[in-house]
């Protein structure tokens, strides 16, 4: 259950954005999470469910956007290949393949006021 | 109501954090290693194997992460290295602020290798960073050759994997093949060593290789002091 310590960062982090905008609440926060990161999405609902609770974002939305793992090959020209398998080696070639997506842990946005 | 867009990654307290870890250990010219596991893998049987065949070569030390009781932290200290002991209560992995504050209780002064044995745990601990050079994983064959693909992030994120329990395989049923085949599709760069701590198979190619790393970690930092002093 990390993701109690993350949601301690997340809240932390938009508290202290809402201070510097000088807002009283936090009516939405919008993150994005890489499928490739050991999140587990309701987990971390549930961390915010219990954590948000005298911070400004009391009454927040949580929306969370999951990012598909993506990749590109070096060799082959397919540049935004899905991974539905966690392999990071080409189907085609056989190639160490990069990630383009899906290793993401950011707050896209927050909706102050 | 209005929007604000940020840049700042979730994680960028524990990144700074690490950063500063990182800047202590090379200050001092330590090399620092991040040992993760699930529950019960082997780490401290590892750690024991590796140090009874370096310790006379290389002056070493261990940080432990353990929920409770200082149990690892005795069994390395009774093989004459320094330890120092990190109970977590219920957090379920190491931050960069635990290793932080141990760093000022724990005098890692003249220490070259030190390792850092994070708290048992197959998911949470890979995605924080302590300030390491390395990470390295110990996976238990018993558990099954498709875990890395189920669980792929810290397999992933480690750049050695130690298969340990090789001595169980006959027992198990799990083909090495296939789980090494499964390691290297989510971390098509892991290096991969098979090992047993009870009969003490492939700890030679092991600690070859971990030699090999810090000797080459010792030069770089000689450089870099001789450049700095102007030689
Ligand atoms: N058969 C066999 N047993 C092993 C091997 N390595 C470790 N064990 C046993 O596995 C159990 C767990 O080993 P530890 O070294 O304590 O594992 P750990 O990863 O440090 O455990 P935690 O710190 O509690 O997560 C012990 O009973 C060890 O004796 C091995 O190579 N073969
Ligand atoms: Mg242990
Ligand atoms: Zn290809």
């Amino acid at each position: 259950m990390h993701e109690m310590a993350i949601m301690q960062g997340i809240l932390e982090i938009a508290e202290g954005e809402a201070e510097k905008h000088g807002a009283g609440r936090i009516n939405v926060i919008k993150l994005r999470i890489g499928e490739f990161r050991g999140v587990v999405r309701d987990a971390l609902e549930f961390a915010f469910e219990a954590l948000r609770q005298g911070t400004k974002a009391e009454q927040a939305a949580l929306e969370i956007e999951t990012v598909p793992l993506r990749a590109s090959c070096p060799n082959c020209s397919e540049r935004n290949i899905p991974l539905n398998d966690f392999s990071l080696l080409c189907r085609d070639c056989g190639s160490i393949l990069t990630i383009v997506a899906g290793r993401e842990m950011e707050i896209e946005y927050l909706d102050l006021e | 109501m209005h929007q604000v867009t940020l840049e700042t990654g979730i994680m960028e307290a524990n990144e700074q954090l690490a950063s500063h870890n990182r800047e202590l250990y090379d200050a001092q010219g330590i090399s620092v290693i991040n040992l993760m596991s699930a529950p019960g893998a082997g780490k401290t049987s590892v750690l024991e194997k590796t140090i009874q065949r370096m310790k006379d070569d290389y002056r070493l030390g261990v940080i432990e992460g353990d929920l409770m009781t200082t149990m690892d932290a005795d069994r390395i200290s009774a093989l004459g290295v320094p330890a120092y002991q990190i109970t977590t209560g219920t957090v379920c992995h190491l931050d960069a602020r635990m290793v932080h504050n141990a760093l000022h209780n724990f005098d890692i002064g003249g220490i070259e290798l030190l390792f850092i044995e994070n708290v048992g745990n197959l998911v949470c601990p890979a995605e924080f960073n302590l300030g390491e050079h390395l990470k390295i994983m110990v996976y238990s064959v018993v558990e099954g050759a498709e875990k890395p693909r189920k669980y792929p992030v810290m397999f992933h994120e480690s750049a050695v994997v130690l298969l340990n329990k090789v001595d169980l395989l006959p027992y198990s049923g799990v083909s090495l093949e296939e789980l090494q085949r499964n390691v290297l599709a989510v971390n098509p760069e892991a290096i991969i060593f098979p090992v047993s701590c009870r009969t003490g198979e492939g700890f030679d190619a092991w600690t070859e290789w971990l030699r090999g790393w810090i000797d080459a970690r010792r030069s770089a930092i000689t450089r870099a002091g001789n450049a700095a002093s102007g030689n």
